[in-house]
């Protein structure tokens, strides 16, 4: 079981950040009528993006240099602490699940700051809009995870993806939808952010990682997709109905398929929708948020007749 | 006899400018719209002023004279659609033209830009976002000011001119039969528009009548070149919002129109089609009787993918009611073609001013009424379904395939000839002016695109910042065009 935990998080570690979003791009250009770039086109692309030297602006200080370190460890330690398949995280401890929302704050705040750091207006208004969304995000975020701890009735993140009781046919499916809105704007996939767009004005994470380039660059594209890959994988834990403790080989294949189903669902998504206006974006938060609410609702009624 | 697209003035005696002004303020008064305005620098400080105004009984010209330092009285305020006219002529003659609220330099080069105060504004939560000359994508340069409030654009500064390459000047010095070939570059998206307003201007000088059915090739090349750039801006428009269906789908059926103009000209953007006399490739009978086929599955798989576009409810939601510009706005700043008829201006030079072809086979006129984005897209879509409606009708007409070029001869000295075509963005103006021995002395060419960018300024106002990218798009304005 512990093996087989380990080898699910480091899969998920160093293979799925650069294949789900290749898998995404696929679907994409599935739906467009065009073969596609190879699934692990983002992989390649990182080997290159490392065998280059990055380029500084003379305007920017350190901390445009330290953020992707920031970011890359940050994401690094969310990602020792989420569950990638119903077995847990690698070092759980009680109430991990707001040091995964705090540890990732810590990453945004100097991806927010970098972009600052740069004095260009297009990065300054990415920024401001990455901070301004995210405001409206958090929310939602600890109205999932405190749901999800109400209806388990633990407080460590892995224990969270197991509520149990008569809400559990509810409240996981709402949590679900939820957490999986939440992506949209945590990982700025379609509807709230376009990855693909070149156009700088209507960009949110993209425009703030614009004057990264070559191993910092590598570092935030990779820190991005951990981050995709992180939501993915709680994701599956929430849906995976395999028990680890009896079936882990199977546990953590289903968890596998089941977050390679997630990106095809992004990619799906992707291929299907246009874009929100910006403005519509917070109350895209504020509507996860409402779900999140109503399945806190549901987990802490007491049935009438039990 | 019923309006033409062209105009020949010979021996027309200028008015002093008093006279002028007066003259041009009559009749914009009695509801003329301006179609150019332009000046000519002549030799002994003296500067001849045309106006080519659009009345209800057809085209008609203006002509004044004004020493260069005369107070010639700018008329924008009164009447707004002049206003860059006016820029143009203090630009390109140094005429003082008082009473202009903005005479900002309209191409001018870099240098004296330095010293030209942009719009500015100050407050709390007011920021500027300057964006181009240089861009991200492989576009021309502009250079765009956003005056903001948080994520509000309060006004939009637009400053072109980073493509000037001095066209008017190099048509005078090319040998006149190179001249078509660089007016095919005028803007590079309207080769065959441009070519055949410049066609039809220099056919009036030398006074040759080009046969019907070359006539109707042209309006084939025309609209062709149409529904071609219609595609190319749906695919943008929808790539810019993210709906990738349309942007991929729209984008292959362009390949299939301009694969089309590949095959009767071998070019696909029209080049070398036009020539003034007639054009160089006619269409062979197999060849008319083959495209229809492909021009109905054209029209199908147009339908299918318009259809998953107006029923998406976030394509809806994100296209409406953003960038709109009133038709009172439209007419007031004298917008022209695909911008003004979204506004609900009805404009369009092939229905008010048709040639043989279009008077043959008449267009149907299409306007759409919201001024907004989705009245830009949806615009496009009704000009297609006009459009090959149209290109069905004229395959049909028996004779295509045998059209020599008319001999260009001896140019009437001492004319001004105008001609108007309406290409896929709208009104195409130009006009060559004769000497004495006959040969050309001024060239004024003018893109539909100097009317419109500052449409597009309006159309921002009050809009997000964000919000840009999208009105660009569904305005698709030619920088070159405007640079010339």
């Amino acid at each position: 079981m512990k093996l087989a935990s380990l080898l699910m998080h480091l899969l998920g570690l160093f293979l799925l950040p650069f294949l789900l979003p290749g898998v995404i791009n696929r679907v994409k250009a599935w739906w467009g009528g065009r073969r596609g770039a190879p699934f692990l086109q983002p992989l390649w692309d990182t080997r290159r993006l490392l065998g280059k030297q990055p380029v500084y602006s003379t305007v920017t200080t350190v901390v445009f240099r330290l953020a992707p370190l920031v970011v890359l460890a940050t994401t690094l330690v969310a990602a020792l602490l989420a569950p990638m398949l119903p077995g847990g995280g690698l070092l759980p401890f009680p109430n991990d699940f707001v040091a995964f929302a705090y540890v990732l704050g810590l990453g945004r705040m100097f991806l927010t700051l970098a972009a600052l750091d740069t004095g260009s207006p297009f990065e300054g208004m990415g920024a401001a809009r990455e901070a301004t969304f995210s405001v409206f995000a958090e929310p939602a975020l600890f109205l999932v995870l405190g749901t999800l701890a109400l209806g388990s009735g633990h407080g460590t993140f892995a224990e969270l993806m197991r509520p149990h009781g008569w809400q559990a046919f509810l409240v996981t499916p709402l949590c679900v939808l939820a957490l999986f809105l939440l992506l949209q704007i945590e990982c700025a996939r379609l509807p709230v952010d376009d990855p693909t767009t070149h156009l700088e004005l209507t960009m949110i994470h993209e425009v703030m990682i614009l004057d990264h380039s070559g191993p910092d660059l590598a570092m935030m594209q990779y820190a991005a997709a951990l981050k995709l890959t992180l939501y993915a994988g709680v994701l599956a834990g929430l849906l995976n109905p395999i028990p680890l403790e009896t079936q882990p080989v199977l546990a953590a294949l289903v968890s596998l398929v089941l977050m390679l189903a997630t990106a095809v669902a992004v990619g799906l998504l992707e291929s299907l929708l246009a874009r929100l206006r910006m403005r519509l974006i917070p109350q895209f938060g504020i509507a996860i948020a409402v779900i999140g609410f109503v399945a806190l609702v549901l987990a802490t009624t007491q049935p009438e007749l039990g | 006899m019923p309006p033409t697209p062209h105009l020949l003035a010979i021996g027309l005696t200028p008015m002093q400018h008093p006279e002028f002004v007066h003259e041009l303020r009559e009749s914009l008064q009695n509801g003329a719209r301006t179609v150019a305005y332009f000046a000519e620098n002549l030799p002994d400080g003296v500067v001849a002023l045309t106006a080519l105004l659009q009345e209800a009984s057809g085209l008609r010209v203006l002509r004044g004279h004004a020493r260069s330092d005369a107070q010639v009285p700018a008329l924008t305020v009164q009447f707004p659609q002049l206003h860059i006219f006016e820029r143009e002529i203090h630009e390109q003659t140094g005429l003082a033209m008082p009473g202009h609220p903005w005479l900002k330099p309209v191409r001018s080069p870099v240098e004296p830009m330095s010293s030209y105060r942009f719009f500015h504004m100050e407050g709390k939560e007011v920021h500027e976002v300057a964006v181009g000359p240089i861009h991200a994508g492989v576009i021309e340069p502009g250079h765009f000011r956003f005056l903001c409030l948080g994520e509000q654009v309060h006004h939009l500064e637009i400053q072109l001119g980073f493509q000037h390459r001095g066209i008017e000047a190099l048509l005078l010095q090319r040998p006149l039969a190179h001249a078509t070939a660089l007016v095919e570059t005028i803007a590079g998206d309207t080769s065959v528009g441009h070519a055949w307003a410049f066609c039809r201007t220099l056919e009036a000088l030398a006074g040759v009548t080009v046969p019907l059915e070359a006539e109707i090739v042209r309006g084939i090349a025309l609209e062709l070149e149409r529904v071609a750039m219609h595609l190319t801006g749906l695919s943008g428009m929808a790539t810019d919002i993210g709906f990738l269906q349309g942007g991929t789908t729209w984008g292959r059926l362009r390949t299939t129109i301009i694969n089309l103009s590949m095959q009767l000209c071998g070019s696909r953007f029209g080049r070398g089609w036009l020539r003034p006399g007639g054009v160089r490739f006619g269409i062979d009978p197999a060849t008319a009787q083959r495209l229809p086929a492909i021009l109905t599955q054209f029209q199908r798989d147009m339908q299918t993918i318009t259809a998953l576009f107006e029923t998406s409810l976030s394509v809806n939601g994100r296209l409406h009611d953003v960038g709109t510009v009133t038709a009172e706005a439209a007419r007031e700043v004298g917008l022209v073609g695909m911008a003004a008829r979204a506004s609900g201006v009805e404009l369009d030079q092939r229905v008010a001013l048709p040639d043989a072809a279009y008077g043959q086979l008449p267009m149907p006129l299409c306007a759409q009424l919201a001024g907004d984005c989705w009245a830009r897209a949806a615009l496009r879509v009704d000009e297609i379904a006009k459009s090959i409606q149209w290109l069905h009708q004229a395959l049909a007409v028996p004779g295509l395939a045998d059209v020599p070029l008319q001999a260009i001869g001896a140019l009437q000295p001492d004319a001004l000839a105008i001609g108007v075509c309406e290409g896929w963005r709208g009104e195409i103006v130009h006009a060559l002016q004769t000497d004495g021995q006959g040969r050309l002395r001024h060239f004024k060419a003018q893109d539909p695109s100097l009317r419109n960018w500052f449409g597009l300024a309006l159309a921002l106002r009050g809009n997000e910042i964000s919000d840009f990218p999208i009105c660009n798009k569904s305005f698709d304005l030619s920088y070159c065009g405007n640079d010339l």
